[in-house]
């Protein structure tokens, strides 16, 4: 496992470098540069800080120059946040972003689980169609809507328990307390609660109709133990591909929700730096994510195996 | 109790479609008596095994049962899931056909085992897991202690199934319900589980329901037999009386349509036509060889499918080919139409190396051969018209032919496969199986080729089916004059048809010879254990029968003493090592057999 796990990875190194070629060349292709949107300044001191920058060299120098620092563990200077690095940006946004997304994922995966194999139990019953109907409606309705709807529910017109206001804070981070946390891991979740659950059910439909699970029934086996023990391993299989780039996706922070809730995550900086040609910057979180999505699916691949003993890992 | 174990009364089976209901069962009435076996026995869909899946409540959700099923008196039929588990798994045990899906794939064979144990007898683990030891023994299933680590898909078919027949008896049941225990088995697999399961009869003293399609194998077995047509029995009666004297039409041509391989000459088997004797060889195969790359550790190894195989083919002759899973029947067929690429060797049809057409050549000669498949379904493309699907050859092959020619043969060609002309705008899932497979002939034929493989053409068929595919195929090959390799696994079938056989076993020719030759005189001792292995439908012959046993388990292909299992004093003890090859002996004109050790 540990060599297959090794192969892996050094497989995935030229796939990293085709995505910071492309990356590169791409943001290079985009008109206007980082400095064009400041007041108009002086030709020379341009010139200045385009040689600070290297951006005066010739492009596939400037290249060599990245990847060359990028050896050396350098994401360069932010072009945009002076006085920071690429590096220190992610170092302090990741945190807020991961635990947000990782929280998320875990309940999603908890109540994901529970409804899917609920819903299969009890295949076009009653609770098959409502559960599975409520998942359709948490899948359709996008985060921009749930975000203010809960925020009002919960923190404008607030909740009072024992005569004690528990009301949630609308926003920002505090230091990271469970309170600020609840409502966006909330609508961060919520998708993911229905995706899982209908992603389950389908499954588990299906293994439950399998020869296995009535040789299980054919030995007298309780339900509860048919699913656990026969049933279930089977079932999760498909949710561990999905989950690969759904953790890459909601751990790597989300724009949107922490617009909403004044987050300092590094979702924003995706959009932000994009639109700022932050060359440095929108190549650092690309790398970052690629490099996390890669290890993902490296993890997926090795659960796959450890669930299944029929696949192997020599592929 | 008057020795009642299950008593089956009124018994009805619906199930509720899309389209329609579907009445499975229809008022069955049926009794398992102490230490007995039942043989049931039906073609496909006859309701047999829904029959007794409903007994023990194990319908799949759109299905209904309604009667009685009792077992020793007591009511069983609708109870809840936990009144039925009290005996379910441990007193009523059922085994199904197909062992590999049938078990859970995630699990070690010793923790399925030893599960059911825990759950009945509420022994402790230590003690569950020695039972459970005892039991893989009784199965004769060798090194037990391994095999309990191991997972499903780690075994052989054959050790799966006893996996499957020790999971039902290791509670001590009082009934097994054995659903086509053996039919996707090789025979002489199918050989050594149904003597576990008689075995286990007489020592447990277990009460044995044995559902099958096969008379053969209900011959051997059981003590009473009930036939089953359309959900409903048609007689009931000892084995002696429904085998030599079946009261009802139906038992008697089921009986009828089973090849036998007892008797010698069946009329069916005189019909096969003399080839002239001097017929010319149109196929020539010479030392070919198909082999898979199988990625082993760092490594790749060569899994040699079709091992040096060399023989030729006779205008206007049938050949046929015969062997057990594995053998490489299959590989070498597809690399004979070059669907499949060869690794060496050569393929001469009418004096050309097939090797060496280039595409547009080759596509020329497609015309000439043609195959026939295993699934009539799944070969017959499911959103073209089954005359479509007939026509297609002609218009690739014939272009010259115009629209009107091209649905007049096509009418032609159904009728004479014995499909009505006016079906040609349906859909294959409209039609049964054997249906299916007419079109599959008739697609072949339509192009009148020289040469036509039929690649387990019959062998998804009912008996009745393939008796008249096998007619089929028979009489078109006489009257276009074709040749034909007809690959099965089934011994006498191929008899019905071939003038000469030729026996595969891991890729390599063991006995190839004349029928008469091949079924009255074999040499070789896989020949003899394959024929000694076919169950005949008779019960005063089955049960005395001598069977030639192969010992042991069948060698892993990868593994270089595997050509030697019949030469062993030849053998060099070592798994990499370059080794001796057995060679074509001819023992008498025509009559090839490969080197083996005598047999004591």
């Amino acid at each position: 496992m540990v060599s297959y796990a090794l192969r892996r990875v050094l497989g995935a190194a030229p796939t990293l470098l085709i995505i910071i070629t492309l990356a590169f060349f791409m943001m290079r292709l985009a008109p206007g540069g980082p400095f064009d949107s400041q007041r108009h300044l002086p030709a020379e001191i341009e010139r200045n800080v385009a040689a600070a920058y290297n951006l005066d060299k010739p492009i596939y120098e400037q290249y060599a120059i990245y990847l060359d620092r990028l050896m050396h563990g350098d994401l360069g200077p932010s072009y945009k946040s002076k006085d920071f690095t690429v590096g220190q940006l992610i170092a302090e946004g990741l945190p807020v972003s991961a635990k947000l997304g990782l929280a998320a994922i875990a309940i999603a995966l908890l109540l994901g689980i529970a409804l899917g194999v609920t819903a299969a139990l009890h295949q076009n019953m009653a609770a098959d169609h409502g559960i599975m109907s409520v998942a359709m409606f948490g899948i359709t309705i996008p985060n921009f809507v749930t975000a203010p709807l809960l925020t009002l529910l919960f923190g404008v017109y607030g909740l009072k328990l024992f005569g004690t206001d528990v009301s949630l804070p609308v926003a920002g981070w505090n230091g990271g307390q469970l309170r600020n946390m609840i409502l966006p891991v909330m609508v961060l979740a919520l998708p993911q609660i229905a995706i899982i659950a209908r992603l389950v059910r389908g499954s588990m439909v299906e293994v439950l109709h399998s020869n296995y699970v009535r040789t299980a029934r054919a030995k007298g086996l309780s339900s509860y133990r048919i699913v656990t023990r026969h049933a279930l391993r089977a079932a999760l299989l498909p949710l561990v591909s999905y989950l690969g780039p759904a953790i890459a996706q909601l751990a790597t922070g989300s724009l949107i929700v922490e617009q909403i809730f004044q987050l300092p995550g590094i979702g924003r900086y995706f959009v932000l730096a994009a639109l700022n040609r932050d060359y440095t910057l929108v190549l650092g979180v690309v790398i970052f994510y690629a490099a996390f999505i890669i290890f993902l699916n490296l993890l997926a691949d090795i659960l796959y195996a450890v669930l299944d003993p029929r696949v192997s890992y020599r592929t | 109790m008057s020795g009642k174990i299950l008593e089956i009364s009124n018994l009805d089976v619906h199930f509720t479609t899309p389209d329609c209901d579907v009445h499975a069962v229809k008022d069955l009435h049926l009794e398992v008596r102490e230490a007995e076996c039942l043989g049931v026995v039906g073609e496909s869909g006859s309701g047999k095994s829904q029959a007794f899946l409903a007994a023990i409540g194990l319908l799949s959700g759109n299905g209904r049962a309604s009667g009685s099923v009792k077992y020793r008196g007591q009511e069983i039929l609708g109870q809840s899931q936990r009144a039925l588990n009290r005996f379910r798994g441990s007193k009523i045990t059922m085994i199904f056909q197909d062992p590999l899906t049938s078990l859970t794939p995630h699990m070690t064979i010793g923790a399925q085992l030893v599960e059911t144990l825990c759950v009945h007898l509420r022994l402790p683990r230590d003690e569950a897991a020695k039972r459970a030891l005892e039991v893989l023994e009784l199965v004769r299933i060798p090194e037990g202690r391994r095999r309990m680590s191991q997972f499903p898909h780690e075994l052989s078919g054959g050790m799966r199934q006893r996996v499957m027949i020790a999971m039902g008896v290791v509670c001590g049941p009082d009934l097994l319900i054995a659903d086509e225990p053996t039919t996707a088995l090789d025979v002489t697999v199918q050989a050594e589980i149904l003597e576990i399961m008689r075995d286990l009869k007489d020592e447990l003293k277990t009460s044995i329901v044995l559902v099958s399609h096969d008379m053969g194998v209900i011959a051997g077995m059981a003590d009473r037999v009930a036939v089953m047509r359309g959900g409903e029995i048609v007689e009931t009666g000892p084995v002696d009386e429904i085998y030599y004297a079946p009261k009802h039409g139906y038992t008697r041509m089921l009986l009828e349509a089973v090849p036998r391989l007892d008797l010698g000459d069946q009329s069916a088997q005189s019909k096969v036509k003399e080839l002239p004797p001097d017929a010319q060889p149109i196929l020539k195969v010479d030392d070919l060889r198909v082999h898979f790359p199988v990625a082993e550790g760092w490594r790749t190894k060569d899994l040699r499918a079709v091992d040096g195989v060399s023989f030729y083919l006779r205008e206007g002759e049938a050949l046929g080919i015969v062997g057990e899973s594995g053998c490489g029947k299959s590989s070498l067929a597809r690399a004979l139409l070059k669907l499949l690429p060869k690794t060496d060797g050569a393929v001469l049809w009418l004096g050309r190396d097939l090797g060496r057409l280039d595409g547009e050549e080759l596509r020329k000669l497609r015309r000439d051969f043609q195959i026939v498949f295993q699934d009539p379904l799944a070969s017959l493309d499911p959103r073209m018209t089954v005359g479509e699907s007939i026509a297609e050859p002609l218009r690739s092959l014939k272009p010259h032919l115009s629209r009107e020619e091209i649905r007049r043969c096509v009418r032609d060609m159904m009728d004479q496969v014995g499909l009505e002309p006016a079906w040609i705008n349906r859909y294959p899932h409209e039609f049964s199986g054997g249906q299916n497979q007419r079109v599959g002939v008739a697609r072949a034929m339509i192009v009148e080729p020289k040469l036509v493989i039929c690649d387990e053409a019959v062998s998804a068929l009912d008996a009745s089916i393939q008796r008249q595919m096998v007619d089929l195929i028979r009489e078109l090959q006489s009257e276009f004059d074709m040749s034909l390799i007809f690959i099965s696994h089934d011994l006498s079938v191929v008899r019905q048809i071939a003038h000469r056989v030729m026996v595969l076993y891991l890729g390599r020719i063991v006995e190839l010879a004349d029928r008469d030759v091949i079924y009255g005189d074999p040499r070789h001792p896989y020949t003899k254990a394959l024929l000694s292995a076919v169950p005949i439908p008779d019960p005063k012959l089955e049960r005395a029968k001598k069977r030639v046993r192969l010992t042991g388990e069948l060698p892993s292909p990868l593994d270089s003493r595997a050509p030697l299992v019949f030469l062993k004093s030849k053998a060099i003890d070592d798994p990499e090592a370059v080794q001796y090859r057995p060679k074509l002996i001819e023992v008498a004109p025509g009559h090839l057999v490969a080197e083996h050790d005598a047999v004591t």
